[in-house]
């Protein structure tokens, strides 16, 4: 058990703050957001580009550090202690840029992997459909080859957060219906400005739009738009999706749910702090959030080692999750009303209830965990090796 | 930063239950039940060196850490190993230095530490467990080379060689011997006493009010690490029968009803595995931490351990609530645990108290 910087560590710390010392005043207000702040969010991931600290773990010909997920966690840390905001695109850069790094083509990684890492180029991801979230190889964008090589898509996707800012997209469709449905996928580059988009904001509880709903109707995309083979987007899909487990799993604390910040909340009014229900449930919620922390130092242990981050992770967003609700419900209870209204405390209480089937929902991560980790046998399926176009009918029948 | 075992805590471990397989603990507990005998663990304990694990080399011990010891308490938590060491490891803790630990450390005496609860940011005394109720007692007194007053469920006081007594000012006092009613226990495998001080001969330690709270945290850390073994195997006999139970033609582990409540053990499990190796490092690296850490342990632990046996007999069916079955006596454990040294409430308290007072002074 050591936390403490190896000596390289501990000088790439000092390197670190230096700069971001330096350089603070030329950070935007991380609480911003309109239209002003994403401009500015945008050029302040172009200064930490630029210094090689938006992208520490992706290799250095790409314009990243080529560093392990140890500097990527000094920089997360530094950056907080700075009290400056991260990179803007974090799907982009934590998750779709590595999945272009492993599955893409080398002319996708020169074309797309500059801008991505410099936000002149904002990237979304287009995978989850109105019918298929949990169950996501069921999704019916449908993309059908043309004979110059070209593809034409059509469907409609959901929660594609930035997507009204985006450039491009990393996109799942289905390619083949004739096949059962984990096996007729592809995974596309899409321009977002191409013709037949149409994108809506969803507005949630708090009023806020933080995500979108993606029309695609009859959209062209040029020979070569596929990202790895045509019919094997669901392994490149799980590549994402593994990037995102790493980037949530080590990224809680960046929300700022930490146990110290919601300490300092109670402290207004002295009753709240001498109150044994509020002790209480405080003490269980601060407890969930250490746990946390402390299962993120043994995740990074294990990446560090060059282990695949398991289904574990999933069990960290679940007590994430949980934990943040407890405690937006805890600090509204102590402050009343308003609390429903503080920009901090109350978008807790209203974007929990959504933000807990995000990322896959308590029940499908459940699911996953109790047959990947604990090898519980799977509830028996209707869809096994049945070819796509045959699902909707067999579903019908079963009920 | 490394955040993972080391070979050698791995090695104690495996070394640990190793040792421990060669009795059949569990069985015993059962029987114990029924007024039969619980093996005597102390010579398996003396053989592996456990009563001096935190000894400093030069008076016959290991010169291992809190996590070290934290470890062996998760082997025992496993098989209801019933040994006297949660009072007696805080007892060497506050004898280290002291000629007194040889005989000790060496497994030759045994002593039990009678706790007392370090003030809070609410209250400033010290106080130790109520004989019945929610109102705390005053930790004992000590005047002219005597200790007085009387203490409730104190862990392995029975039988015990020499006691290190925590008093009402934080010192700590030596007792050669005291009065020592056992108390009746819900869970046989566990050892407690009501001790009785009565202007004892004592001698006063040489020790800070800061060890003495490290001593009740190094407490609630060992009784949680034993709470993490017995998670552990409730979880692994649940998913093992829920593999093989069929209902309705399918194996019940497949039910998502059944599925999420075993994967809510593993939840509990591996939030108080994280928060035990914190403990453990904090004890070492960051001893300002160390109360923080400790009652944060202790409270997860704590509660997973509760739901634990709860979902174990559950998954079980009613044979699990039967004396057929071992659910029962890890449920009696659980359910001592929580209300024993502070109770999980207590830590939870402890937990909330140690950020408030950060965030004020921040």
């Amino acid at each position: 058990m050591d936390l403490n910087d190896t000596p390289e560590l501990a000088e790439y710390r000092t390197v670190v703050r230096a700069w971001l010392e330096e350089h603070a005043a030329e950070a935007p207000d991380p609480r911003a957001d309109d239209d002003d702040a994403v401009a500015a969010r945008r050029a302040w991931q172009r200064r930490l580009a630029e210094a090689r600290y938006a992208a520490v773990t992706w290799p250095a010909e790409y314009g990243g550090a080529g560093l392990g997920p140890l500097q990527q966690v000094v920089v997360n840390q530094e950056i907080g202690r700075a009290g400056v905001p991260g990179i803007f695109d974090i799907i982009g850069v934590g998750m779709l840029g590595p999945t272009l790094i492993a599955h893409g083509s080398e002319d996708q990684k020169q074309r797309h992997l500059g801008p991505m890492l410099t936000a002149d180029e904002v990237w979304c991801q287009l995978f989850s459909e109105p019918a298929a979230g949990s169950d996501l190889a069921g999704i019916q964008t449908r993309a059908k080859r043309q004979e110059d090589g070209s593809w034409r898509l059509s469907g409609q996707k959901v929660w594609t957060t930035n997507a009204q800012h985006a450039a491009f997209g990393l996109l799942l469709a289905r390619t083949n219906f004739d096949v059962p449905k984990h096996k007729g996928l592809t995974m596309f580059v899409i321009p977002m400005d191409a013709e037949g988009i149409t994108v809506r904001p969803l507005r949630q509880i708090s009023g806020e739009a933080h995500f979108n709903e993606v029309f695609l109707d009859d959209v062209r995309l040029e020979p070569g738009s596929e990202v790895g083979a045509v019919d094997d987007g669901w392994a490149v899909g799980m590549t994402t999706l593994m990037f995102e487990r790493v980037t949530i799993g080590l990224g809680g604390e960046g929300f700022g749910w930490r146990a110290d910040r919601f300490a300092e909340a109670l402290l207004p009014d002295d009753a709240c702090t001498r109150d044994a229900e509020t002790r209480h449930r405080f003490g269980e919620i601060a407890t969930d959030f250490l746990a946390l922390r402390f299962t993120g130092y043994r995740m990074l242990t294990s990446l560090q080692r060059g282990q695949i981050p398991g289904a574990e992770g999933a069990l960290a967003k679940v007590t994430t999750i949980r934990a943040a609700i407890a405690a937006g419900d805890l600090i509204c209870d102590v402050l009343g009303p308003d609390g429903l209204s503080d920009e901090r405390f109350g978008e807790l209480v209203s974007d929990m209830p959504g933000l807990k089937s995000a990322g896959g929902t308590e029940e499908i991560l459940r699911n996953m965990v109790g047959e990947r980790v604990l090898g519980l046998p799977p509830e028996p399926r209707l869809d096994k090796g049945i070819p796509f176009s045959e699902l909707r009918a067999k579903e019908k029948a079963a009920v | 930063m490394n955040f993972a075992l080391s070979d050698e805590q791995e090695f104690l471990k495996e070394a640990a239950r190793g040792a421990l397989s060669r009795v059949p603990t569990v069985e015993a507990a059962r029987g114990a039940l029924d007024g039969g005998d619980l093996p005597d663990l102390w010579p398996v304990a003396v053989e592996a060196g456990w009563p001096g694990l935190l000894v400093a080399d030069a008076q016959g011990g290991a010169e291992l850490g809190p996590l070290e010891a934290m470890l062996v308490f998760e082997e025992l938590g496993r098989v209801l190993a019933s040994v006297p060491l949660l009072g007696h490891l805080p007892a060497t803790a506050l004898l280290a230095g002291d000629d007194r630990v040889v005989p000790l450390a060496a497994g030759d005496a045994r002593a039990a530490f009678v706790p007392a609860k370090p003030p809070t940011d609410l209250d400033a005394a010290w106080t130790t467990e109520p004989l019945l109720g929610l109102t705390r007692a005053p930790a004992p007194t000590y005047a002219d080379g005597t200790v007085s007053g009387r203490v409730a469920w104190v862990p392995d006081a029975p039988g015990a060689d020499a006691l290190v007594v925590v008093l009402e000012d934080g010192r700590a006092a030596y007792v050669k011997s005291a009065a020592v009613e056992e108390a009746s226990v819900y869970d046989v495998t566990r050892s407690l006493g009501h001790v009785t001080f009565d202007a004892t001969p004592a001698t006063l330690l040489e020790t800070t009010p800061e060890d003495a709270a490290a001593a009740w945290y190094l407490a609630q850390s060992l009784i949680a690490a034993e709470a993490v073994g017995a998670i552990d195997v409730a979880l692994a006999t649940s998913v093992a029968y829920a593999k093989e139970r069929h209902t309705f033609g399918r194996a019940i582990g497949s039910y998502q009803a059944v599925k999420h409540e075993l994967v809510e053990i593993l939840r509990g499990l591996d939030n108080a595995r994280s928060l035990m190796y914190y403990a453990g490092w904090a004890a070492v690296d960051k001893p300002d931490e160390f109360p923080l850490a400790a009652s944060a342990f202790r409270l997860a632990a704590g509660k997973a351990f509760d739901h634990a046996a709860r979902a174990q007999i559950s998954v079980h069916g009613g044979i699990g609530a039967t004396w057929e079955h071992d659910a029962p006596l890890y449920f009696r454990r659980a359910q001592l645990h929580r209300r024993l040294l502070g109770g999980t409430a207590g830590a939870a308290d402890r937990v909330a108290g140690e950020l408030i007072t950060a965030a004020r002074a921040a």
